[in-house]
């Protein structure tokens, strides 16, 4: 399958790209890992008079931590650096549980989170996380740099809120405030399908108490879905087997689920709540 | 710097004479080991630039969506389905594909490994699985049944074979490990 033509240019520095984007606007789209965008092409789902190839950017693919906790993950970082990270594992139990679900290996090593998150498939993992998880992506653009709350990022199916010309820096998780704890657990029919059902929890304590609570959902709407009611389920409260219950319950209510090949959509809300128990049951969390 | 006399001009397909206007590029992409210089339309998949361009028949086009990972080859020492990366994108980084692995008097530990152990039925997703096999066994020597499984979980067995699939690459680093010993 070929694509439909295209110009293609592969800029060295974020000023060419840019320089680029203003002369196209929305007929520029970027290519970073292109384990989705090339696949649209050959589709002919998508056919943009332009390409532009960040991959020859240098200093787009780190992930770091700020001295406050804030973690910065740039528009080059592909999903098995993430995957391979010692700091996810040591201090972004969210995100580490993430990393290796996402699509298979072979597609691990092309693509990246925030691509993914650009590509906004309903179906996409790291949305439901950074959804759980309040963090944001910096764009810069003509009138430039502006923060999105991933919760406005994703405006509808493979739709994001990045402007004509603007291009998505890096994606950006605040700092815990408090004791973090949770996951993301994914239901899929074998590796690499996208998720039947996909939870994503974030947790943070203090004092015994839940301070803050993130609770995302893939899988089962037209688009990632913030279960807010679940997570006001738990704030202000210690975690016990109670609100626990009435968090998965609520979850399993945000659904939006579609019966289809994957499973019936009152099997997809009971999974919801499943991993919302199994996201708080884990030892850390009660522990905490 | 790249050779004149080695050029080669690949952007359509067999035969398929250039059409005016459409923009190529030249790229220099080092396949196994030859450094190659081509030119190539944007849109052309990696893929098709091994298989047709430089007739290098061992990578397979199985599913062409991202699925199956017949295509997979090392770009840079890293799997990467080949279907779905241009070529372009290619230039200036190295490729190995099946063919780049061994010889056949000269097999590698890998290829070793999947004659002994039985690692394949029809063949067809082969090539992919040994250049997978081989990027995993560069970075983890001595990998459990269980990261064999876990690497080459984006490669599809259409025949089912995995077990021995499996099997065939704890053979090749078994080997590996007694040729470094």
């Amino acid at each position: 399958m070929y694509p439909s033509r295209f110009r293609y240019e592969a800029p060295r520095s974020l000023d060419e790209a840019f320089a680029l984007f203003s002369e196209l606007g929305d007929e520029a789209k970027v290519l970073a890992g292109g384990q989705s965008l090339v696949p649209l092409l050959k589709l002919r789902f998508a056919a943009p008079e332009m390409l532009v190839d960040i991959n020859g950017i240098p200093g787009l693919d780190y992930h770091r931590e700020d001295a406050d906790g804030t973690l910065h993950v740039g528009a080059l970082c592909r999903h098995v650096t993430l995957e391979r990270s010692a700091l996810l594992t040591a201090k972004h139990p969210v995100m580490a549980a993430a990393a290796p679900v996402i699509a298979d290996p072979i597609v691990r090593n092309r693509g990246t989170l925030v691509g993914s998150l650009c590509h906004a498939d309903p179906q996409g993992d790291w949305a439901s996380v950074m959804l759980a998880l309040g963090g944001h992506v910096v764009a810069v653009g003509p009138s430039g740099r502006r923060t999105i709350p991933a919760a406005d990022f994703v405006t509808g199916p493979f739709q994001n809120a990045l402007l004509p010309g603007e291009m998505a820096l890096e994606a950006v998780v605040p700092a815990p405030a408090g004791q973090l704890t949770g996951t993301y657990l994914k239901l899929e029919r074998r590796v690499g399908d996208f998720a039947t059902v996909g939870v994503a929890v974030a947790v943070e304590t203090s004092g015994g108490k839940v301070t803050r609570a993130g609770i995302a959902l893939t899988g089962v709407g037209p688009n990632n879905i913030a279960a807010t009611a679940a997570e006001q389920a738990l704030v202000g409260k210690p975690l016990s087997a109670e609100t626990v219950e009435q968090a998965a319950r609520a979850a399993a209510e945000a659904a939006m689920p579609k019966s289809d090949h994957r499973g019936s959509a009152a099997y997809k809300r009971n999974v919801v709540a499943t991993f919302v128990r199994r996201a708080l049951a884990r030892p850390e969390a009660l522990a905490a | 710097m790249y050779n004149e006399t080695n050029t080669s001009t690949y952007s359509r397909g067999n035969g398929i004479p250039k059409e005016d206007g459409v923009d190529e590029r030249r790229i220099t992409v080092t396949v196994n080991g030859e450094r190659r210089v081509v030119e190539v339309e944007p849109r052309l998949l990696l893929a098709h630039l091994l298989r047709e361009g430089l007739a290098l028949r061992g990578t397979h086009l199985g599913c062409d969506t991202t699925n199956c990972g017949a295509c997979t080859v090392l770009v840079d020492g890293t799997p990467v389905k080949a279907c779905t990366m241009l070529a372009v994108q290619a230039d200036g980084h190295e490729v190995t594909t099946v063919e780049g692995l061994g010889t056949p008097s000269e097999l590698d530990p890998v290829q070793e490994g999947f004659t002994v152990e039985h690692g394949l039925q029809c063949g067809f997703c082969t090539p992919g699985m040994m250049l997978t096999a081989k990027a995993l066994l560069e970075r983890n020597p001595d990998p459990t049944e269980e990261d064999v499984r876990w690497a080459l979980s984006g490669n599809l067995c259409r025949c089912t074979g995995y077990q021995n699939i499996v099997k065939s690459v704890l053979w090749a680093a078994e080997k590996q490990k007694g040729a470094v010993a």
